[in-house]
């Protein structure tokens, strides 16, 4: 945001144009989702399918224009709307990590929702929402736009998390995540606008430019206002000491809304951390990046063994999912390029993996959250090989065991440590992901080394199994044929 | 050579399980699981035929294209070193299957699926001349062999290859630092032959041989990291014993051959004082806990961490005698031990014992089967004649040359060995049938001598005739030496103990 100065506001018709151009997936996302809840309407609530039908298209639709931009011409190198928003390939590669998560999980939530009763055409919709707020998020070079797109994914999620209307569980996870989360926005806030205060502008290429060459670092104003804005974004990617709220919110949300959460909003969270803290405030760097190191560090060890003692899958993959945020942020540390494009290709990585085991872990489900035990997994490969085969896959990729993906996910992000010198750090991150692996071992145990205790029913829609073959494909894939995709990431870095 | 004959190797077992996915029928599972291994060590024979001796250069070398961003490749090669243990991989793997047979009965689809692709991982360790992608044989065996020691194991399967896995998993993510490290140290590549090349300032070179070592030393097992060992053999079914010592505790030998030594000639040196000491308590202590076993795999087990401790022992003094003998070990003990481990599993078949107490006057019942694991464990405990006298004096007697004191406590361990093995053999075999269930015990079959018949057949040749063997590796192991010393200060020239002259006295004209 730039308050005008005494100069004559021009209406400069190239600029608008410009800025819509660049901004035309928001624009039609947007669109279409109002369209959609108008033809919501006129069906009178009755064509369910065919508004998650919709969505999916619509999705398509702005993923061929979020491609098309990219490939074509040049908006990639300004920021637009007066320097709030900028479409750069950084942006493009979350946009499109974005629509897959996106796609895949209205894909696996029909059966879902029908099973509980709710199978209801505003959930497709305010997904749709959902996905324009990450959208802006990652395009955005504004701490303003930031926020504003901050507040439309929270707003849709807690609709989401609450989305199962007679269920308490889900009832109270939305409201601790509206408490928890709107303290967090306040902190968040609080940081943004003594930041404002201190440089006289949100734009992140000013502050940068403003913080150039002075010793920031060691004024302590700096230090409470990006304390500020870390606890705030710490919170929205569930890094510990503001992980509180990920447990139980993951538990009590609808499963599909779980797996959702765990992948694009935390993507979002990271987009948005990467360009604030490489883009605006590099010379902050001594304040951050121990605190980040910290941070990073204590989601490792504490995601890592509280999971240990999870009975619930959901809750296990909620502190796995902390242990991650944990790994993933070890790349900001390292920083440079490499250490952005690392954090890029794990939560890519990790969005297959984890949206994979959701998968399996929604097919499991029966009505009123029964089959969501660890336990229910039991003897799960004498009944459903495949499923189990599958399930053994993502495990041991979220793990880090070559040749799936998530070795090389971990590998990048480690390479990038020791790139910029910080050895002793990987080493202890290795060796927390060795913890790690005890409690992913477990599932596996249950699935195939034990004598199944009860018929285990699966519900698989071709949604579904397309959906698990995409997450299998890719976890594998990646893990043997990874070269595109580091590639990918490293032209994509801003 | 046209035929891209290592990649072959590697890529045939991975075709089998495709296959072997769309049969139903578990005869013809069993049977194509042992033409594929068959075909295997076939290859792996052709290989061994066409190999070059005289140089220590990577022969039929192959290397394509992975990720360019970073400096990784599919390369593949092998030397006189590797190649002696891609055919060793070839034939436990065969022995497996058919050790297999009949001991495992449920999921056997499954099971031919894990041993294959255990198959293919092992050889691509050994066959590897990219670290990445080393690793990544070296890690994805992981997998396969806890689903082996998991599903079909014994009664505490279950914790047993959870120790196994995370153990070896932690050593093998600090190892994985540590050739990180390297990467940036020489220069952004993943090669491992010119990463050799490069001289490592001496810090870089003592943590990344730190973190090196607790990877290997886990794998080996050495002291003080064996304790998954025994837990993991005793709980394994027969298959999987074999596996685990036949191949995998050599890897961890094999990672301070082709890693530590050559990229880390001054770290290992360095080190070597601290490593003789740890390698001379593994042999003394391994032998004394042998000694206290009635079980019998875990007799085995132990005195595995005996006979690897020798292993450590040969790397470690840096000389041609002692390394050549390591080297030899190494194979030599695949052979033994994978020949103990089968039998404990074929008796183990019938009697669903493994209790030493439980046996006794088997020489009477299985007369067969009596001889050729009197054989093997006379071959275990180094008789001369047998394959591991030639391994163990080799490495004593390079050992005497530097360290005379640490050769004359390891030879304690030479005594321990043979009081625990004699005994153990004396309390199966000979005496009274105290126990008269074996009364009724049948003497092995066709399919058990052709697992039996090739162990045996190596385990005479090279006592009685082993410079084939040597010859091979040769000139790799003199390279290097070469690569390790360069900063050493005491050379022992080799014509002072010539190694026709060791031999001399050992091999019967």
């Amino acid at each position: 945001m730039n308050l005008p100065n005494n100069e004559i506001a021009v209406i400069d018709v190239d600029a608008i144009l410009q800025s819509m151009m660049a901004s035309l997936p928001e624009i039609v996302l947007l669109l279409a989702a109002c369209t959609l809840i108008m033809i919501d309407l006129i069906c009178k609530g009755r064509r369910v399918e065919l508004i998650a039908g919709l969505s999916i298209l619509t999705i398509l639709v702005v993923a061929a224009l979020t491609l098309g931009l990219a490939l074509h011409t040049t908006f990639g190198t300004d920021p637009v709307y007066n320097h709030m928003f900028i479409a750069d390939p950084f942006s493009v590669f979350f946009k499109i990590l974005f629509y897959i998560a996106t796609i895949i999980s209205i894909l696996f939530s029909g059966n879902y929702l029908k099973n509980e009763g709710q199978f209801l055409s505003e959930y497709f919709i305010i997904l749709l929402f959902a996905l324009c707020g990450m959208m802006i998020m990652a395009s955005a070079t504004d701490l303003i736009s930031v926020y504003v797109g901050l507040e439309l994914l929270a707003l849709s999620l807690y609709v989401l998390t609450g989305f199962l209307k007679h269920n308490e569980r889900s009832n109270e996870s939305a409201l601790k995540y509206l408490i928890l989360s709107a303290v967090a926005t306040c902190l968040m806030l609080y940081g943004v606008s003594l930041f404002y205060g201190l440089t006289g502008t949100t734009q992140l290429g000013k502050i940068a430019a403003i913080l150039d060459g002075s010793n920031a670092s060691t004024d302590s104003a700096y230090v409470l206002a990006s304390l500020f804005l870390i606890a705030g974004f710490a919170f929205k990617i569930a890094a510990v000491p503001f992980h509180m709220w990920a447990p139980d919110v993951y538990e009590g949300a609808p499963t599909p809304i779980t797996a959702f959460m765990s992948v694009a909003p935390k993507a979002a969270g990271f987009a948005v951390l990467l360009r604030i803290f490489n883009q605006a405030l590099p010379q902050l760097s001594d304040i951050w990046l121990p605190v980040l190191a910290t941070i990073a560090l204590a989601s490792l060890t504490i995601g890592s063994l509280v999971a240990l003692v999870q009975t619930n899958i959901k809750r296990l993959l909620a502190y796995s999912s902390i242990a991650h945020a944990g790994f993933a942020l070890l790349g900001l540390v390292a920083g440079g390029e490499s250490g952005t494009a690392s954090v890029m290709l794990y939560l890519l990585i990790y969005a297959f993996m984890n949206l994979g085991i959701f998968a399996v872990v929604i097919a499991m489900q029966k009505a009123q959250g029964r089959g969501e035990l660890i336990e229910d997994f039991t003897g799960l490969s004498k009944q459903h090989p495949v499923i189990a085969l599958l399930m053994l896959l993502f495990l041991f990729s979220l793990t880090g065991i070559p040749p799936t993906a998530g070795f090389m996910a971990k590998l990048y992000i480690i390479l990038a440590l020791v790139n910029s010198g910080y050895i002793l750090l990987a080493v202890a991150a290795v060796l927390f992901s060795a913890i790690a692996a005890f409690f992913y071992l477990r599932i596996v145990m249950l699935m195939y080394m034990r004598e199944p205790n009860q018929n285990i029913e699966l519900h698989l829609s071709p949604g579904f199994r397309f959906s698990l073959a995409v997450t299998g494909i890719a976890t594998l894939g990646v893990g043997l044929m990874p070269r595109w995709f580091f590639e990918m990431v490293s032209v994509s870095v801003f | 050579m046209g035929l891209p004959i290592l990649s072959t190797i590697i890529g045939m077992p991975i075709l089998g399980i495709g296959a072997l996915l769309l049969i139903r029928d578990t005869r013809l599972i069993k049977w194509l699981s042992i033409i594929i291994c068959g075909f295997e060590l076939l290859f792996s024979i052709m290989l061994i035929h066409f190999f070059d001796s005289s140089t220590h250069e990577m022969q039929f070398r192959e290397s394509y294209e992975w990720v360019p961003m970073l400096n990784m490749r599919i390369a593949l090669g092998v030397d006189g070193i590797s190649i002696l243990f891609v055919f060793l991989t070839a034939l436990v793997s065969f022995i497996c299957v058919l050790a297999s047979w009949n001991a495992i009965n449920h999921r056997i689809k499954e099971f031919m699926i894990t041993i294959l692709t255990m198959h293919t991982a092992m050889t691509g360790v050994f066959c590897s001349l990219d670290f990445i992608l080393f690793f990544l044989f070296w890690e994805a065996m992981l997998i396969p062999m806890y689903l082996i020691i998991g599903i079909w194991g014994g009664e505490q399967r279950v914790y047993a290859a959870f120790k196994f896995f995370i153990y070896t998993l932690t050593g093998s993510l600090l190892f994985l630092v540590g050739i990180i490290v390297l990467y940036f140290a020489g220069g952004n590549t993943f090669d491992i032959l010119a990463l050799s090349e490069v001289n490592y300032s001496f810090n870089i070179q003592i943590w990344v041989f730190l973190l090196f070592f607790i990877g290997f030393a886990i794998k080996v097992p050495m002291f003080p990291f064996h304790t998954w060992l025994p837990d993991a053999h005793v709980q394994a079914p027969t298959a999987g014993s074999i596996i685990l010592a036949g191949v995998l505790l050599k890897m961890g030998a094999y990672g301070f051959l082709r890693f530590s030594l050559p990229m880390l000639p001054d770290a290992s040196q360095y080190f070597s004082q601290e490593i003789l000491v740890l390698s001379l308590i593994a042999i003394i202590y391994g032998g004394y806990l042998a000694l206290a076993q009635d079980d019998l795999k875990k007799l085995v087990a132990y005195s595995s961490i005996s006979h690897m401790g020798v292993v450590t022992l040969g790397i470690f003094v840096f000389n041609l005698q002692a390394l050549e003998g390591a080297i030899l070990q190494m194979f030599n003990h695949g052979i033994t031990t994978s020949a103990l481990f089968l039998f404990v599993g074929l008796i183990y078949e019938r009697t669903h014992t493994r209790s030493i107490a439980a046996y006794g006057g088997l020489m009477k019942i299985m007369p067969i089967y009596t001889t050729f694991f009197a054989l093997f464990t006379l071959a275990s405990m180094a008789l001369p004649g047998t394959s591991s006298f030639i391994g163990e004096l080799l490495v004593l007697a390079g050992t005497f040359v530097n360290h005379i004191w640490i050769a004359a406590l390891a030879v304690i361990g030479a005594m321990l060995s043979a009081a625990y093995l004699l005994s153990m053999f004396k309390r199966v075999a000979l005496g009274e049938i105290t126990n008269s269930k074996l009364r009724d015990l049948k003497d092995i079959n066709p399919r058990e001598f052709t697992a039996i018949i090739p162990l045996a057949i190596f385990v005479i040749w090279i006592g009685f005739y082993p410079s084939p063997f040597l010859k091979i590796m040769h000139s790799s192991v003199e390279n290097l030496l070469q690569q390790t010393s360069q900063t050493r200060p005491k050379q022992i020239p080799p014509q002072t103990l010539p190694k026709e002259h060791i031999l001399s006295g050992v091999v019967p004209q």
